[in-house]
């Protein structure tokens, strides 16, 4: 019976990542994908006639530069285009935008508030301080604290060095910047709600807490590390959907020798005398492995897929316990032409950037009540793009195809599990939430893919549909991440990895968590790892 | 269905405040705003050779850059200052607000003067410098390079004072060079020369008011002429014509860039990075670090940053010096390293040329300290020139010289010159 060097469990972004890195080393990688298709929260699928879908995942910034020239995906097919802006609407039918040209920013603010069109200066320096700080360590292992080999003491130094580096006035804001609520930091420079709301979105994105929340300021910087070819903090749409990212990435590994199977759901890792040894799939059939990496977050991994036995009990405690909660939803919609926001000049770039209809913090921080409260948001926040005003792939000429990503959609409705009529209900609050600004709305909608976390979980495998794999609170993060002692891609099953979005550095289609896993599997098997390019300096 | 009925439908009428912001929406659609004086400046601009200053579309030259510094020199060259932030500041406490924001002493400044002044951070940073244009007892003018709203407004907590900022409202002119005051004179403006250099007075035009100062970045004679938006073009026929005969010209930045080194003058977030932008904490700097130090006024009490550039200066923290350099030879040294005895990296120049009026080649550089402070000795610049894709590398001795570089009698004299 042929014995796999290495046996990736699901082809998302990270899975694929890590099994191109590994085929590049000169392993025999299989990748078992239990849908009919890769790509996990990165697909574009063709659910309508002529109409891609960015399904989960819908827009680019964080992937990471180095991946991408390493593995590269430029020659299979990836373009990442970068889009413009975006605005939110506000309910007396203006709208505030965010304008690429720094002036145009600051008049466009200027329109609100003279005074916080001018503090976008001191904001945008600051927070450009603390991404800077943070930038370097996606790309690296965290260090294990409790550690005492000389690799854990030298991480764990160049960490102090950096935040030595650091004024005592910028350590201030570092530590307050990971603990603060988005709103009070936002505080610090804004007097206008709109404003701040137009700000606090990337706060919230993904994470089951509000805006008031203590921790969401660091998810906000989590959204502000990435870029698009060089051009920082912007994001763009993947041309094709977020699904060619993926496609890329399979197509990348598929040339350098690597083996695909889909329609291969894994029942359980396969494990001997405390060592991983294969999988077994869901209609019996086992296929054996030197080693197992998991792409699936950390609770379905190990609470699912290895049987308790095997774990340590505070491992499996803290892993029960990792907050990987349900925040959001998505609503793909087909539109057979381009909706009209009559508070919009036709003209205006906005059209083809992010749109938003939370114009206040307090309506934010009340859609996150109805999810404490286990109902989704009556007046949820939307997150909305059309990409196919910028890619032409992805719907028939004319016709249009919009993402709306939904929060707050709670993991279960007031205890129970979804039904199909809160399915419907929950659309209907987005529907009704996008007429109000674009009357007519509804007739133009030719096809709609509405997820709820069940639908996220069942399908794409996430826990309770968290596009995180893990929230990004502060104390799930570097070598916290996803559990203490575990933070190394490691797991107490010999020969059993992980490399998703659980562990350092989270979330986002960023491709570091599957780097950096490959990274420590080589290093466990002596090979080398001069394929892979170390992070880009920052200077 | 679980959920509650949606609220907060949106509003149908729109009150007059949102009525004037939904008519301001039409800004993207021009990036770079032309200034009041735009007309005139776009049927001169034979170079069609612009740059972004601020978010207007600014010359770098009308016709000829060389041509255009000579207008400084020896003629009379018209700059349009327009997009420069202007904050207009008023009310009983002004003067105390103001002593208490900007370094220098401005209960010393009396109405109807201008002074060069700058504004720290708490940590004694510097934020930038600027102009104050004492208009009255009570009200003033703080002209500057970037935009500092926030920080007036929170500096204000406390002080009967009003802060409004009208970059857009107010159109602004520099006249500068050796017949500026003759041009001035032949356009009627009466009792022009009477200014003596930071003096300002207000003026009649085109029945509104106009605000000469004799002041400038040349290191010439000059004034800068401020007036309602409104009034900017009969300004400026008032003037082209007038000086017609005196050899007026409009005129583009290098050419200003230039006469302004040969005055030894800074330029914020060119010669030193203002503390709002400086992203990378090493690149603050506090006023004794970029030769601001003369206007730090500790008889006065407390001020933004003095509790920090006292405590940097008595414990010695100062790291940086700026200064003025001579450099042997002809060849501009821009943004060359600056060694000690040829290969101690001590500093970088921000800004060089060769002067026509000093005849020699100079230079504005940053050095760490001792280097230019106590040891001046043994310095030296590296200069790259590139000529036809090959860098001439040369190694080229550096003196420290005072600055300005030229000083012309005729930027004080009294009456100021009638040619």
């Amino acid at each position: 019976m042929k014995a796999w060097d290495a046996i990736i469990i699901g082809g998302g972004h990270n899975g694929l990542v890590n099994a191109c890195y590994l085929q590049r080393a000169g392993l025999d990688v299989l990748v078992v994908e239990k849908n009919d298709w890769v790509g996990g929260a990165a697909t574009s699928r063709e659910l309508t006639p002529g109409f891609l879908y960015s399904n989960c995942s819908y827009v680019c910034s964080l992937f990471r530069p180095e991946i991408m020239r390493d593995l590269e995906l430029p020659r299979f097919g990836l373009q990442v285009i970068s889009y413009e802006g975006g605005a939110v609407f506000t309910r007396d039918g203006d709208y505030l935008a965010n304008y690429r040209d720094h002036d145009a920013h600051r008049r466009e603010f200027a329109r609100f508030s003279k005074r916080d069109a001018e503090a976008y200066d001191r904001y945008s320096r600051d927070v450009t301080r603390q991404c800077r700080f943070i930038q370097p360590l996606l790309m690296r292992t965290a260090p294990d604290p409790t550690s005492f080999r000389p690799r854990d003491i030298g991480e764990l130094l160049y960490l102090g060095k950096k935040f030595a580096g650091l004024s005592s006035e910028e350590m201030a804001l570092t530590l307050r910047f990971w603990t603060m609520s988005i709103s009070e930091f936002l505080d610090e420079y804004f007097e206008t709600d709109v404003i701040k709301a137009n700000f606090a979105l990337s706060g919230i994105i993904g994470t089951a807490l509000g805006p008031m929340s203590p921790g969401t300021a660091y998810v906000l910087l989590h959204h502000y590390m990435g870029e698009v070819d060089g051009s920082v903090g912007a994001w763009g749409y993947a041309r094709g959907g977020m699904g060619a990212v993926t496609k890329a990435l399979a197509a990348s590994f598929k040339a350098s020798g690597g083996t695909i199977r889909t329609g291969a759901e894994v029942d359980h890792v396969l494990v001997g005398r405390g060592k991983a040894k294969g999988v077994v799939l869901a209609g019996g059939e086992e296929i054996y492995g030197k080693l197992v990496v998991s792409n699936a977050d950390v609770k379905r991994t190990f609470l699912k897929l290895v049987e308790e036995k095997e774990l340590p009990d505070i491992f499996l405690r803290r892993v029960k316990n990792f907050k990987i909660r349900g925040s959001s939803g998505k609503v793909n919609i087909a539109l057979d032409s381009l909706p009209e926001f009559p508070a919009l000049p036709k003209d205006s770039p906005v059209y083809r950037g992010d749109m938003h209809f939370t114009d206040s913090m307090e309506r934010m921080e009340r859609a996150y009540d109805d999810w404490k409260a286990g109902r989704w948001s009556a007046d949820p926040f939307l997150d909305m793009v059309i990409p196919t005003t910028l890619d032409p792939t992805m719907a028939p000429p004319g016709k249009h195809f919009m993402s709306c990503f939904v929060q707050y959609a709670p993991p279960k409705v007031n205890g129970r599990e979804w039904t199909d009529a809160d399915r419907d209900g929950f659309a209907e609050s987005v529907i009704a939430q996008i007429s109000e600004y674009s009357p007519g709305f509804r007739d133009r909608i030719v096809h709609m893919e509405v997820r709820t976390p069940r639908e996220i979980e069942a399908e794409v495998g996430l826990t309770e549909g968290n596009i995180f794999q893990g929230e990004l609170a502060f104390d799930q993060l570097l070598f916290n991440r996803p559990v203490p002692g575990y933070a190394q891609y490691r797991s107490p099953v010999g020969g059993l990895y992980m490399c998703g979005s659980s562990t350092h550095p989270g979330g986002g289609v960023m491709g570091a968590p599957g780097r950096n896993a490959a990274a420590e599997i080589l290093r466990d098997l002596a090979k080398s790892t001069s394929h892979m390019s170390p992070a880009h300096d920052v200077i | 269905m679980a959920q509650a009925t949606r609220k907060k439908p949106v509003s149908k009428t729109a009150d007059a405040a949102t009525s004037a912001r939904t008519a301001a929406q039409s800004h993207f659609r021009t990036l770079r705003l032309g200034t009041p004086f735009q007309p005139r400046i776009d049927a001169l601009a034979r170079t069609q050779d612009w740059y972004n200053w601020a978010g207007y579309h600014a010359p770098h030259s009308l016709w000829d850059e060389e041509l255009e510094y000579f207008a400084i020199r020896s003629q009379a060259a018209l700059f349009d200052i327009s997009p420069m932030t202007k904050y207009r500041i008023e009310g009983p406490d002004a003067e105390a607000f103001l002593d208490r924001v900007t370094l220098r002493d401005v209960t010393k400044l009396k109405p109807g003067r201008v002074h060069y002044t700058a504004w720290c951070d708490d940590e004694g940073f510097v934020l930038d410098d600027g102009t104050l244009f004492r208009l009255s007892p009570t009200r003033f003018r703080l002209c500057s390079q970037e935009r500092h709203l926030p920080w007036l407004l929170d500096s204000a907590i406390g002080f009967d004072v009003t802060v409004e900022e009208e970059t857009e409202a107010v159109a602004g002119l520099a006249l500068q060079g050796p017949t500026s005051f003759a041009v001035l004179r032949d356009a009627g403006f009466a009792g022009v020369e009477t200014l003596k250099i930071f003096d300002l007075a207000e003026f009649p035009h085109d029945g509104g008011i106009v605000t000469i100062s004799r002041t400038g970045f040349t290191g010439d004679l000059g004034c800068e002429l401020f007036v309602p938006a409104d009034k900017a073009l009969s300004l400026w026929d008032r003037l082209m014509s007038a000086g017609e005969l005196r050899g007026i010209r409009a005129i583009g930045y290098t050419a200003l860039n230039r006469a302004r080194l040969e005055a030894g003058l800074i330029v914020a977030n060119a010669d030193f990075t203002t503390a709002e932008h400086a992203i990378r904490a090493d690149r603050l700097r506090m006023p004794d670090e970029i030769g601001l130090g003369f206007m730090i006024d500790l008889e006065k009490g407390h001020f933004n940053g003095r509790r920090a550039i006292l405590e940097a200066r008595a414990k010695r923290k100062l790291r940086h010096v700026l200064v003025g350099l001579e450099i042997e030879g002809n060849i501009p040294a821009e943004h060359a390293i600056v060694y000690h005895k040829k290969h101690q990296e001590v500093g970088l120049v921000s800004a060089a040329m060769w002067s026509p009026m000093a005849k020699r080649n100079i230079a504005i550089a940053s050095l760490t300290r001792p280097y230019g402070d106590t040891m001046v000795e043994d310095l030296w610049v590296e200069i790259y020139a590139m000529r036809e894709l090959q860098y001439q590398k040369l190694m080229k001795r550096a003196k420290v010289v005072a600055r300005p570089f030229i000083k012309l009698d005729r930027r004080t004299a009294n009456p100021p010159a009638d040619f």
